[in-house]
């Protein structure tokens, strides 16, 4: 069943690259079907009663037995969440490129073939499965912006694949050291997150953090892998911002709750406090650089290093252990994984915003436009709705989760109150680039600007209600995360 | 004496023998016959390696030559690859008025190949050095251009040098271990003065590279895989490295442990990956780039021969690797070999249009190459990487990382090429279109190259 819904779409994929004399209208509709019905797919995996393992959707078959590596995949309250985030924005790709008239047939294969492996990822139990899903996500989405992106695209792909290709290597070698230091050697994820499986020496053990932090952290990005972001998503086509915003940057987080913290609990808890430090400067430094863009898309990107920022934040936190912290850390990791769905939904809606501005009139630039809300009217409605739940009003996904990250780090930390400010400067930014696009006198870029049109309503209508979903009854949603979130505040108890 | 033993061998001796008669009797137009006795003979060659199997290893003929697993593997990639090279030239080859002598020179280097790989005693290895040397060089002087000729001389110089300085190392060691053959050797060295071991086994790992195309006899390869004529090139780049590289292996546990061998193969497997990886960043002629790239995948070979006294995995791993490299070099040579108008770089804008099937070997080709999974040789480096890391060597692991994120540049220079917007239109539409037949070839050893990783793990380790 899991594997299905992770091989679904690479299949169609498959037969829409190798099929050549489909009409491109048919092409389109398929891949909306075929997102649609793996959504379904996960979401009879999510209802599926508890059989009182650990794991949903569980399957191991040996694959290289010799080097303790088999195909085993299963999902728990950490995974589930992500998949069914990868599945809906994948689904409000596919319909939003229902108009799309660049090479259709080769994109939607591209995007197929990616939802895989990133559906893949998120439910490997095994690290060398994981690295392969990994490593091909940044194949695949080398080709999108290099293929179907604008500006200076090929730089930035190459720049992108780079960043990541190192970070992924550096996993490698974290890999290779979590599978020399366990006895007897093992790739699977399961038998190493058990209590005791690494029996390296602390400064071996430190070493292949370092390895593994240094990989995931490139991925997520925090300062001071940055730089590779910004450019990958100002010239990165729409859709590939927001896959590379809502699901790409959650591999590295992920990561850290999935291998780091229950691999290496001891050393993750020598080395919380450089991981907080790692927190707080990200959140800040995305913060302050956001306010000084005058790009929106390149807004909106720092953004996201702010907001991965708070994530690791709290699974820093989650390892500063002191006398009775033990619910503390464990909100502080069921609000970092919030946050990472939260965070998938409304970026990737502003970013399917900020797409809009390209499409209409070519210009990112928040200058050239100026009293937006009379022509545009709907557009300036999501993007209010949008830019309010990013910045953490209440009622939105993005409260609950901001607000489970600071009560819990700060539960453990004070230090982690140094990162408030950086809600208020996300406010500010936001808050200003809102009134100088949209109010004011029309002029400028702003006159004749389209509205949005209904294949552009409707996927930002269900991001942006999943969002009230989620923030007005976080119930179920938490309720999924949180014994997973025990698990690894228990696993991080010495 | 069991005869038998050596059939692979014998039936590459008297089909290259028989090819080169039959050649010089057989009028022009039915050349052709000696391509198929050949390919036959190959076929014939690897399965005829099949017969020892299951039976333990052995040494025959006064325990100079060793039938075990990695002979086994080599007697069946070695001549397997080579087929594949014929096919890959199937338009170069046949009619011109060399063909026949082609073959035979390919079976003589194959065969050459075989027994530098098998044998475990330094003179058999000698022999097997210059058949597998010489015909190489009339090999790349084949297409008869000034650049062929130049990188003949090269290699020719090249080889003559490296030749003599291995002899020398075979002799310095023969002299003082009272014996050519590698048990008798390992007793007789224990007492010799280190420094003249050293000696003798520096000239002789040495001469060794130059076969397996690394750092410090790598200077040919680049010139040699641009200017012979891309079938050849093929062969030259993968095939002579499969047998040096199982010398090696044999070779350094042979050293007593007063000499720091180890140390020695893994400062050269850096020197290696770095030197060729360097080069390849500037390259624009698409198979000189090749060709560089194969001289740092040589320094990846080179890893697993410097932990192989310490790690028992480390043999596998070396096989493994080979296997999944011979099968992604060929896909690439391959693949380039089909539009062989197409020189540099850009001369492949555009042939993302006009040859889907071909980029998309090629992009496979580059990505296993590079070590993407779930490609080919990503299942190489992983075993590699892992037998060096437990073999005690964590700092070349690391110094192989970083080198792939150098290569990534290279690589992915290649494999964006197609996808460039052509200046102008490239050559005449004739010179275009390449007959649809050369292509497929490379298009099934791609799809091997994505299948062949998960499977050679799965079967676990040969």
């Amino acid at each position: 069943m899991l594997s299905v819904v992770i091989f679904l779409p690479v299949v169609i994929g498959i037969v829409l690259a190798t099929s050549r004399r489909l009409p491109a209208a048919i092409i389109r509709w398929v891949w909306v079907g075929t997102a649609g019905a793996d959504l379904l797919l996960t979401l009879v995996l999510t209802v599926e009663p508890e059989t009182g393992r650990t794991l949903r959707g569980e399957q191991r078959w040996e694959w290289m037995p010799g080097i303790g590596s088999s195909y085993h995949v299963g999902v728990d309250g950490i995974s589930v969440p992500l998949i069914l985030l990868t599945s809906i924005i994948f689904l409000v790709c596919a319909l939003w490129s229902v108009r799309a008239i660049d090479r259709p047939r080769p994109q939607a294969a591209l995007f197929l073939f990616l939802q895989s492996t990133c559906l893949g990822l998120f439910a490997a139990q095994d690290l060398i499965l994981f690295f392969v899903f990994f490593d091909l996500s940044i194949v695949g989405m080398y080709f999108i912006i290099a293929g179907w992106g604008h500006g200076n695209h090929r730089q930035s792909a190459l720049k992108f694949f780079l960043y990541t290709f190192l970070g992924s290597l550096a996993l490698l070698l974290g890999f290779i050291g979590l599978y020399l230091g366990a006895t007897p050697h093992t790739f699977d994820m399961v038998a190493l997150s058990q209590a005791g499986a690494f029996t390296g020496t602390p400064l071996v053990a430190g070493l292949v953090l370092a390895a593994i932090v240094v990989g995931l952290a490139i991925k997520t990005p925090t300062f001071p892998f940055h730089s590779w972001l910004p450019p990958a998503h100002t010239d990165a086509p729409t859709i590939g911002s927001v896959v590379l915003a809502s699901v790409l940057l959650k591999m590295g987080t992920y990561g850290f709750v999935r291998i780091a913290i229950p691999m290496l609990p001891d050393a993750w808890r020598s080395y919380a406090w450089v991981i907080v430090v790692l927190g707080l400067v990200s959140v800040l430094y995305g913060a302050l650089v956001a306010l000084a863009q005058t790009d929106v898309k390149r807004m909106i990107a720092f953004t996201s290093i702010n907001h991965m920022g708070y994530v690791i934040l709290a699974v820093g936190a989650a390892g500063i252990i002191g006398s009775d912290t033990a619910a503390a850390q464990q909100l502080a990791v069921t609000g970092a994984v919030t946050q990472m769905v939260s965070h998938g939904l409304i970026t990737g809606a502003l970013f399917l915003l900020a797409g809009v501005f390209y499409d209409r009139t070519g210009s990112y630039d928040l200058r050239q436009y100026g009293g937006l809300a009379r022509p545009a009217p709907r557009f300036a409605g999501f993007f209010a709705v949008a830019s309010f739940a990013s910045l953490g009003l209440p009622g939105f996904s993005g409260f609950i989760a901001e607000f489970q990250i600071f009560t819990g780090s700060i539960g453990t930390t004070w230090w982690a109150l140094f990162a408030l400010p950086g809600i208020l400067i996300t406010a500010v930014l936001l808050l200003r680039a809102f009134q100088r696009i949209f109010t004011g006198p029309t002029e400028n870029l702003s006159p004749g600007f389209a509205d949005l049109r209904r294949h552009e309503t409707i996927p930002l209508a269900i991001l942006m209600g999943l969002s009230v979903i989620v923030g007005v009854f976080p119930g179920p949603l938490l309720a999924l995360i949180q014994p997973a979130a025990r698990i690894v505040v228990e696993s991080l108890t010495p | 004496m069991d005869y038998t033993a050596l059939l692979p061998e014998v039936v590459l001796l008297a089909a290259a023998v028989i090819t080169l008669l039959a050649g010089s009797y057989l009028p022009r137009r039915r050349q052709i016959l000696t391509r198929w006795f050949t390919l036959g003979a190959l076929l014939t060659s690897a399965s005829a390696a099949l017969i020892p199997l299951g039976q333990p290893a052995t040494e025959i003929f006064t325990r100079t030559y060793a039938i075990d697993t990695p002979t086994t593997v080599i007697r069946l990639l070695v001549p397997l690859s080579t087929a594949v090279v014929i096919l890959i030239g199937r338009s170069e080859f046949s009619g011109t008025p060399r063909e026949s002598e082609t073959y035979a020179l390919l079976l003589l280097a194959t065969l050459g190949t075989v027994v530098v790989a098998g044998t475990t005693d330094l003179l058999v290895l000698m022999a097997g050095y210059l058949l597998a040397s010489i015909p190489l060089y009339a090999l790349i002087g084949l297409s008869r251009t000034a650049r062929a000729a130049e990188a003949t001389l090269k290699t020719y110089l090249m080889g003559a040098l490296f030749g003599v300085l291995l002899l020398a190392g075979i002799t310095l060691l023969t002299a003082l271990g009272s014996s050519s053959s590698y048990p008798d050797l390992t007793r007789g060295l224990e007492h010799a003065p280190p420094a003249a071991i050293a000696a003798g086994f520096v000239a002789v790992i040495i001469g060794l590279l130059f076969k397996a195309g690394g750092v410090p006899g790598h200077f040919w390869i680049p010139d040699a895989a641009e200017s012979s004529s891309p079938a050849i090139a093929a062969f030259l780049t993968t095939i002579p490295k499969l047998g040096a590289l199982i010398a090696l292996a044999r070779l350094v546990p042979v050293a007593p442990s007063s000499i720091d061998l180890p140390l020695l193969i893994a400062v050269l497997a850096a020197l290696s990956m770095t030197v060729g990886n360097l080069a390849a960043l500037a390259q624009t002629n698409i198979r000189r780039l090749l060709g560089w790239s194969t001289v740092s995948q040589v320094g990846y070979l080179l890893m697993p021969v410097a932990v192989i006294t310490t790690t028992p995995t480390a043999s596998g791993a070396l096989l493994t690797y080979l296997v999944l490299y011979a099968l992604t070099n060929l896909t690439v040579f391959g693949t380039v070999a089909c539009l062989p108008r197409r020189k540099n770089l850009t001369d492949w804008a555009g042939v993302a249009r006009s040859h889907p099937w071909l980029t998309g070997t090629l992009i496979v080709g580059s990505l296993s190459l590079l070590g993407t999974p779930p490609t080919a040789v990503f299942a190489g480096k992983l075993l590699v990487f892992t037998a060096t890391w437990s073999g005690g060597l964590a700092w070349l692991v690391i110094i192989a990382a970083a080198n792939t994120v150098l290569s990534l540049v290279y690589y992915l220079r290649l494999l964006i090429s197609p996808f460039q917007t052509p200046a102008t239109i490239p050559d005449t539409p004739a010179a275009a279109q390449t007959p649809k037949s050369p292509s497929v070839m490379p298009v099934i050893l791609g799809i091997a190259v994505i299948v062949a990783g998960p499977i050679a793990l799965g079967i676990g380790l040969l």
